[in-house]
């Protein structure tokens, strides 16, 4: 099981991540315990999924879109966005999405290919759970989040871009 | 130039610190190979032919005389001696050693410089025309809003990891010396009646394999909206672009396919939400960065005019060089300056760590300290007092940057290519000197005129031969370098009100050796049908087409099918 973690500490992992078989066919979910589920199981069992009386989780494939779990955010508890690949940054455009747009307050979730070096601005683009690779060092991934002190940009950690922080602090030193 | 403060060295120093650590773990084994490759690509650091190669940005074209000697210290001691000023507005060290880059970036740290983003898919260093601020047809001073940019894209948390990389140029002159027509996102800057800056917005230029036009997207952006609207355009292609086939990832393949209407519609519809949002630009915060850069103290110049006029009667030599390499500024009395770097028998854009040393020297002196690189690859003094032009001139020769060939055929536009670089199919270092010692009549040059001849070794462009007026692309025929030859490109919009347009390939390609006579033969040919001397080669390839060009040049080169010599 990969590294999780939530909100730049290490935590257990309550949730089962579910998946389509490679030829597309919808996982099983057992009566107990809580799931994250592909979008298409999502889809195909909404009314099952809500009857069971867990926490529910949707994880969403780098093609996948905010818009198309935006009318149901009110469902998750947890939102995972898959990265396939490192160099795959859809990922990022959806969590901001999510976070800023559909003002999705839940876990967000980076899962896939996440590795130390992406955390922060996986963090600023809205993520705040992170199942890390299990190649990764995971004793020193949480120094990644420190690497960088300050941003230029708005992101969902700072919605104040510098600039407009440097004006209201007074004429530049 | 714009100086840091201390938030943005602060960022530059911390970047240091990340590639210190990063380069630190792939050495120990932590890293893999692969996620280092994506990381170090993110700092310029390419693992070349002979050994890696950094490109280090210099943000819209602008160095300051330490800054020159910086990089001339970094070349002596981490390579051997010199450096390669890029078509993007980058110096480029070919033989550097990866243990060693960390020191090298934090040297650049030290004097506000660094290689963010110079490589890698995501967007890269912003470039401009090279005489933003002081040319005479300038309409909006370009240089403000290439560092808001530069501030906008560095670390930008969403854009980092794009389909394919990303490259903005902004111009704000009635010619178009930064070819803002074939980039991923070109910026005409102007002004609306009232005065108020604004954008005309182009999207989907470029050269590569799938040479592309840019489309205009929004006539007139107001300024305030700049960030958001970038925002919009790369949120856009970040979340759309292909990404499974890099040959297709780059935004004009998008903007192909959706069209550049419904491509406007998916960006207005996403700055909807964007815009008049915390991105939208403040006045202080335009007035802040204004009064970061350092402006020059112009003085007022009596009698320049008319020395220099004297000069330029009694010396034939210096006339023809101010007539190729002074461009007018928009301060009386004073000149902009090109100092050729394409001098016959050195690599284009080539430049020693004495010469970088040499240069910083004459810019103090003649040039309140400040220089630029050019996308042509030359460098260039911004304001020289007219009355020392003629000395500067005369420091310059024996320096062999005095070359009077710019706008002229043998100011050549050529990249590393087969020497160095791994990724070309063909040398083009040798072509361009042969080119330059087949032309290396002034007299014939000049009557020759105007003519921009671009060589790329490989389809990648960076020696951007698409849009040459001549164009040379490297290509490989069962292991063996030959050369296509496209005439018709254009950069971009010039004085002559030509906007840019695309090479178009003459015919079967050719071996090394007969490179020198086919573009002989063109110019032949052009001298031929051209109606005076202000009609330009490319005004005639407009004007006759292509056949007279072709016929000129199939009907005369024998085909040399053997290897041609070294």
């Amino acid at each position: 099981m990969a590294t999780l973690i939530k909100k730049r500490r290490f935590v257990a992992d309550s949730w089962q991540l579910l998946e389509c078989a490679a030829d597309g066919a919808l996982p099983e979910v057992t009566d107990t315990g809580a799931v994250i589920v592909p979008l298409a199981l999502w889809r195909a069992r909404r009314d099952a999924l809500l009857a069971r009386g867990h926490a529910i989780g949707v994880w969403l494939d780098s093609g996948e879109s905010a818009e198309d779990i935006a009318a149901d955010l009110n469902h998750f508890a947890v939102v995972a966005v898959s990265f396939p690949t490192l160099s795959d940054g859809r990922g990022y455009s959806t969590a901001r999405l999510l976070r800023e747009r559909h003002g999705f307050t839940g876990e967000l979730r980076a899962i896939g290919e996440v590795r130390r070096d992406q955390l922060l601005f996986l963090e600023r683009c809205g993520f705040d759970a992170f199942a890390l690779r299990d190649d990764q060092d995971a004793e020193h991934a949480l120094e990644a989040f420190e690497e960088f002190s300050e941003a230029y940009q708005v992101s969902v950690t700072q919605p104040v871009p510098l600039f407009r922080r440097r004006a209201s602090s007074g004429p530049a030193a | 130039m714009y100086v840091y403060d201390e938030i943005d060295q602060r960022l530059v120093d911390e970047r240091v610190a990340q590639f210190r650590d990063q380069t630190r773990r792939f050495l120990a084994g932590t890293l893999s190979e692969d996620e280092f490759r994506a990381l170090r690509l993110r700092n310029g650091l390419y693992i070349q032919r002979h050994a890696p190669m950094l490109r280090v940005a210099i943000p819209y074209g602008l160095l300051t005389s330490a800054q020159l000697r910086k990089l001339a210290h970094i070349a002596r001691t981490y390579d051997r001696g010199y450096g390669h000023m890029s078509t993007r507005q980058n110096i480029q060290y070919n033989w550097p050693r990866l243990e060693e880059v960390p020191q090298i970036l934090a040297e650049l740290a030290s004097v506000q410089m660094h290689a963010i983003q110079t490589s890698g898919n995501c967007v890269r260093n912003t470039t401009t025309d090279q005489f933003a601020g002081v040319a005479d047809d300038e309409i909006v001073d370009p240089l403000v809003w290439c560092e808001m940019i530069r501030q906008w894209s560095t670390f930008h948390p969403e854009f980092t990891w794009l389909p394919r990389k990303f490259k903005i140029a902004v111009n704000g002159s009635r010619a178009d010396r930064a070819a803002v027509e074939v980039h991923d996102i070109g910026l005409h800057a102007m002004r609306a009646d009232n005065g108020a800056v604004g954008f005309k917005v182009l999207v989907g230029g470029g050269l590569g394999r799938t040479p592309v036009i840019g489309h205009v997207i929004r006539e007139f952006l107001p300024w305030q909206h700049l960030l958001t609207y970038l925002d919009a355009i790369l949120r856009v292609y970040n979340r759309f672009g292909r990404r499974d086939n890099i040959h297709k990832a780059r935004i004009k393949i998008l903007v192909k396919e959706y069209g550049p209407e419904r491509f406007r519609e998916e960006v207005e519809a996403e700055w909807a939400h964007l815009k008049d949002g915390p991105a939208t630009l403040i006045p202080e915060e335009i007035r802040r960065l204004e009064s970061r850069f350092t402006r020059p103290q112009y003085l007022q110049q009596p009698g320049a005019e008319a020395a220099l006029e004297r000069q330029l009667a009694a010396d034939r030599a210096f006339a023809k060089w101010h007539q190729r390499n002074v461009f007018p500024h928009k301060q009386p009395g004073y000149a902009a300056v090109t100092l050729s770097l394409k001098r016959t028998g050195v690599p284009p854009g080539d430049i020693t760590a004495g010469e970088m040393d040499a240069v910083a020297e004459l810019a103090d002196h003649y040039s309140f300290g400040e220089l630029r690189v050019t996308h042509e690859q030359n460098l260039v003094f911004a304001d020289v007092r007219k009355a020392d032009l003629h000395a500067l001139w005369r420091t310059l020769r024996p320096l062999g940057f005095a070359t009077p060939n710019i706008g002229l055929l043998t100011n050549i536009i050529c990249c590393p290519g087969g020497d160095f670089c791994s990724l070309a199919n063909a040398k083009s270092i040798p072509v361009a000197a042969a080119i330059q010692q087949r032309f290396d009549d002034l007299d014939y040059l000049f009557d020759i005129g105007e003519l921009d001849l671009n060589i790329s070794g490989c389809i990648n462009s960076c020696g951007h031969h698409h849009v040459g007026h001549i164009g040379i692309l490297g290509v490989d025929k069962n292991g063996e370098e030959w050369y296509q030859v496209e005439i018709g490109g254009n950069q971009g919009r010039t004085g002559h009100g030509v906007g840019a347009s695309l090479g178009k390939v003459i015919g079967p390609s050719f071996a090394r050796a007969e490179v020198p006579d086919v573009i002989e033969r063109l110019i032949g040919c052009y001298l031929e049908y051209r109606d005076s001397e202000a009609e330009r080669f490319i005004d005639v390839v407009h004007r006759i087409g292509h056949d007279p060009f072709k016929k000129s040049v199939y009907a005369s080169v024998a085909k040399v099918a053997a290897a041609e010599p070294a």
